[in-house]
């Protein structure tokens, strides 16, 4: 079931909600649609379901046109954020409505459908939640339940809407990876939609960031996380720490910064941005360094440094606690880059010109101490 | 210190007995008002009806006017009703799950007869229906009679009921969102059977408990439908007319009878309606 989606747009009054999607997903493919809310990432999801209808653009699903069908006519299966189980009806009634809504010439015998009901439910590991209606379930229970009741119309593409957002910490990581092992053996093509990056990168095979109505990014969970495509990925994906800095031949420099463990980038010399994890950040102790240590707090596994130079920037860095035993507060010291991502003030990315592990060649970064105002 | 320790504690205790006492009066003044303004009455209705004697009460609701009032009544209920509950149907879906110009509009104006003196709309229908009324002459001309006839008494009857069935279904939808119905169209229903199967079983309190209270009004209206029926006896006069008109006879029996029946109607809708409400609850 390949989904190709082209130029599509959608706007409610004088919000544009979409503004040009361009998407297209492979047989069996599990598509993570990860956004903040407002990115319009639901909307696109209700537009492949029928529920929702673009102002322009294309749907084709094996080379159908979707947009030509009704929502009742796609098979596509829909799993809501808060479960829309039919409350009168018991479990397995609710996972054979779409079966027995079927016109009477397309739909299989009473036995037919009772037979595969049960069989979904083994499947689904429901079966003694049968007889039950669904007051009597618990959140992950009634998404179980709901997800049984959109896979038993053996969907062509399967839609999950926030399908863990109403569930506390832990039903949602128990049922993270059920889902995985369900989807991975139903080999339904799927796309759902979160704004958790952690539910996105465990469980999607490709995952498409959303911001504002466009995309900003399409990838494997490792590939978008070692390399954000744009400033607005960058920070989403939680690159919280904007240094400004220069490119000279490729390589990123700044007073009191080492960045040797950054590959080099085509890009031409000038001004630019770093994003960096405060994780990625490590102070190194130096007397001359151009930062000091303005606060320090821990979390137990971790320490927060928070750093300063006489400009007035601030750093926020992460340290194991073991490793930071020896900051103290108005320490001087550098900062050493692990990962991170260069940018052109704003404007859009450049892929890098070489993947982290071709480039295995460290190149010395020159200190400029002297300039300590482009490190701001 | 003790003085000041003690007298608020005293006289917290005698504003708590104070409290009790005014609870206890309170609670006694509202039953006997209860019973002064609503059992009495009731139960006079029955006792006066049946003073005479069973026979006198078969032989006074056996009378052909009273049997045909009873017949009319029960005919404008059965017509008024399910139209009224199609139509609050339909507002209500339309009014929860669409957003368009006009439609808080729509509201307010389903609400209307809830505010306006039926007798208002009784007039309205005259001015309209009437002889001398804007589409009188058209209606004379094919030969149409709607005032002094069926069709008015049930018109006004359905204008006077029309909030009900919405009243009730309405912030219930609300409430429910579409997502359910939503489901079960991309699960492959048809919008009957989206209907049928998700949307009334959803409301199916809500709406019995409406279509009640929708009878009840039905069944005793008197001031609009006193203006339109033109109260020609064994032809349009429906079971509150003839009350009045056996009233104003001085038969005194015949217009307890009458009245005991339409109380008895009015006594099961009640009787209805708080079973529905616990089944609701």
């Amino acid at each position: 079931m390949t989904i190709e989606i082209a130029d599509l747009t959608r706007r409610f009054d004088r919000t544009e909600v979409l503004r040009g999607i361009n998407l297209a997903i492979a047989e069996g493919e599990l598509v993570a649609l990860l956004g903040p809310s407002g990115s319009g990432k639901t909307t696109l999801l209700k537009i492949i379901a029928g529920l929702d209808w673009p102002d322009t653009g294309s749907l084709t699903v094996n080379g159908q046109d979707w947009l030509a069908k009704r929502a009742q006519d796609r098979r596509a299966g829909f799993v809501f954020q808060h479960y829309a189980l039919f409350p009168h009806m018991k479990v397995r009634d609710n996972i054979a409505f779409g079966l027995t809504v079927l016109p009477r010439r397309d739909r299989p015998s009473a036995a037919a459908i009772r037979a595969r009901v049960d069989e979904l439910m083994r499947f689904l590991q429901i079966s003694a939640l049968a007889d039950r209606f669904p007051a009597e379930l618990s959140g992950g229970q009634r998404q179980r339940v709901a997800l049984g009741r959109a896979m038993a119309i053996s969907p062509a593409v399967l839609l999950l809407d926030e399908p863990f957002g109403a569930l506390d910490a832990l039903v949602r990581r128990d049922l993270r990876r059920w889902l995985r092992d369900v989807l991975e053996t139903s080999k339904t093509t799927s796309i759902f939609v979160t704004h958790d990056q952690e539910e996105a990168f465990e469980l999607a095979d490709r995952v498409v960031i959303m911001g504002a109505g466009r995309i900003e990014q399409i990838g494997r969970p490792d590939e978008i996380y070692d390399h954000p495509a744009t400033p607005f990925v960058a920070r989403f994906l939680g690159l919280s720490v904007e240094l400004p800095v220069r490119l000279r031949a490729g390589r990123v420099e700044a007073p009191g910064l080492d960045a040797t463990a950054l590959p080099r980038r085509a890009m031409a010399d000038g001004p630019a941005m770093l994003f960096a994890r405060p994780a990625d950040l490590a102070p190194v102790p130096a007397q001359d360094g151009p930062l000091r240590v303005a606060a320090i707090s821990s979390t137990g596994a971790l320490l927060h440094v928070q750093l300063t130079d006489d400009g007035g920037l601030a750093v926020e860095t992460e340290v194991p606690r073991r490793r930071g035993l020896h900051l103290s507060l108005g320490q001087r010291v550098t900062l050493r880059v692990e990962a991170g991502q260069v940018f052109r003030d704003g404007a859009p990315a450049e892929t890098p010109a070489e993947t982290p592990a071709a480039d295995s060649r460290p190149v010395p970064l020159r200190y400029e101490h002297s300039s300590k105002e482009s490190l701001r | 210190m003790n003085v000041t320790a003690i007298t608020p504690q005293d006289s917290a205790r005698a504003a708590l007995s104070h409290d009790i006492a005014m609870r206890r009066l309170l609670i006694g003044a509202a039953l006997a008002l209860t019973a002064l303004l609503v059992v009495v009455p009731l139960a006079y209705i029955f006792y006066r009806a049946f003073a005479a004697g069973w026979q006198v009460f078969a032989a006074n609701i056996t009378e052909p006017n009273t049997l045909h009032a009873i017949g009319l009544t029960a005919l404008v209920a059965a017509i008024a009703v399910p139209v009224n509950i199609v139509f609050g149907l339909c507002a209500a879906w339309v009014i929860a799950r669409f957003r368009f110009a006009g439609r808080r509009l729509l509201l307010t104006l389903i609400e209307i007869p809830f505010s306006i003196s039926p007798i208002i709309a009784g007039i309205c229908y005259l001015l309209l229906y009437g002889r001398q009324g804007l589409l009188g002459p058209f209606l004379m001309a094919h030969d149409i009679r709607i005032l002094f006839a069926l069709p008015g008494i049930v018109m006004v009857t359905m204008f006077v009921t029309a909030p009900f069935v919405v009243r009730e279904v309405l912030p219930l939808m609300q409430a429910q969102g579409s997502e359910q119905e939503q489901a079960a169209l991309t699960l492959g229903a048809s919008g009957w059977q989206v209907f049928r199967l998700v949307s009334l079983p959803n409301i199916r309190w809500a709406l019995v408990y409406g279509a009640v209270l929708c009878t009840a009004r039905a069944v005793g209206e008197f001031g609009g439908v006193s203006v339109v029926s033109g109260s020609i006896r064994g032809q349009t006069n429906t079971l509150p007319l003839q009350i009045e008109l056996l009233f104003n006879d001085l038969n005194m029996v015949g217009a307890f009878a009458a009245s005991s029946v339409l109380t008895l109607i009015a006594v099961i809708a009640l009787v209805v309606k708080s079973l529905l409400e616990t089944r609701r609850g």
